[in-house]
């Protein structure tokens, strides 16, 4: 395949369209230096809620910002490398004796599935929500973690 | 007409907005989506500033400009690697002109899971008094 000998270095994902995507963001970024605009790049999902991933050696890291939910109403789930994040955001209205000058908060449903790179221990996940963040906090799975190779001489 | 019926939540960009005088403090600056509504004693203010919390929080009010202003420091712990990068932490700002007479030292601001709501009730002499005509 084409993409491969373009980016022989990319791991093989399940899902071919993963390679554009990674390819396109490559490119942003390539771009982004080029141009002398890197980090302030417009930040964008397109899909509410906006999220962030971020790993160390031991943990994935998902935060997204969703303020003024009650945690009652969010429901996290994970399944191997697959964690899904649905909720609903309530937007109560004011009574009549109250004329709006502005509306622009949104209420509504969202339901959100992000694919990790690896397994996470999904017994061990833990989700917190503080200051409208959710934070939610994913072990890699124990066959997932990088491990030292001893090199013999 | 509601918004809370169970249509999808419909996605809004960050918007990064120019402010002057510029920020002391690097990086990008939010403007965040505010509800404003008044009643006859009050004008009250709900705005979305996820990731703040009360002790950053900055709302100042003089000379009927009503400032907005919350700094956000990065969540990241050094060690974390980007996977995916979709929004970024900074600082909420927005001002708005109020022309009501509002009276600042009954001022309430509550923030609750990175909502904000802001009560701001109005001088005595500012509430609309209802005016019996008379018929001659």
């Amino acid at each position: 395949m084409l993409l491969r000998r373009v980016w022989p270095s990319r791991p093989a994902f399940e899902n071919p369209f993963t390679d554009f995507d990674q390819i396109r963001r490559e490119m942003l970024r390539v771009l982004d230096a080029v141009a002398g605009t890197d980090g302030a790049r417009e930040f964008t999902s397109g899909v509410f809620p906006p999220m962030n991933v971020t790993q160390d050696d031991n943990n994935f890291y998902i935060r997204a910002e969703v303020p003024g939910i009650k945690t009652a109403d969010l429901a996290v789930t994970a399944l191997r490398n697959r964690v899904s994040i649905a909720g609903k955001r309530e937007i109560r209205e004011e009574n009549d004796k109250h004329s709006y000058h502005r509306k622009e908060r949104a209420g509504g449903e969202f339901n959100r599935t992000v694919t990790l790179p690896s397994d996470v221990a999904t017994d061990k996940v833990e989700a917190r929500y503080t200051d409208g963040v959710l934070t939610l906090t994913l072990p890699k799975a124990e066959e997932a973690k990088p491990r030292q190779i001893a090199v013999s001489a | 007409m509601s918004r809370n019926s169970s249509a999808d939540i419909q996605k809004v960009e960050k918007n990064t907005a120019p402010t002057l005088p510029e920020q002391t403090y690097p990086g990008p600056v939010y403007t965040p989506a505010v509800d404003i509504f008044e009643s006859d004693d009050r004008i009250s203010l709900l705005a979305d500033i996820p990731g703040v919390k009360a002790k950053d929080l900055k709302i100042d009010l003089r000379e009927n400009v009503l400032t907005l202003s919350a700094h956000v420091a990065a969540p990241e712990m050094p060690g974390e690697s980007n996977v995916l990068c979709e929004y970024a932490a900074g600082t909420y700002f927005r001002q708005f002109n109020v022309s009501e007479v509002i009276d600042q030292a009954k001022i309430d601001a509550k923030l609750t899971d990175g909502v904000l709501r802001l009560e701001l009730p109005k001088l005595e002499r500012a509430k609309p008094r209802q005016i019996t005509v008379k018929s001659s």
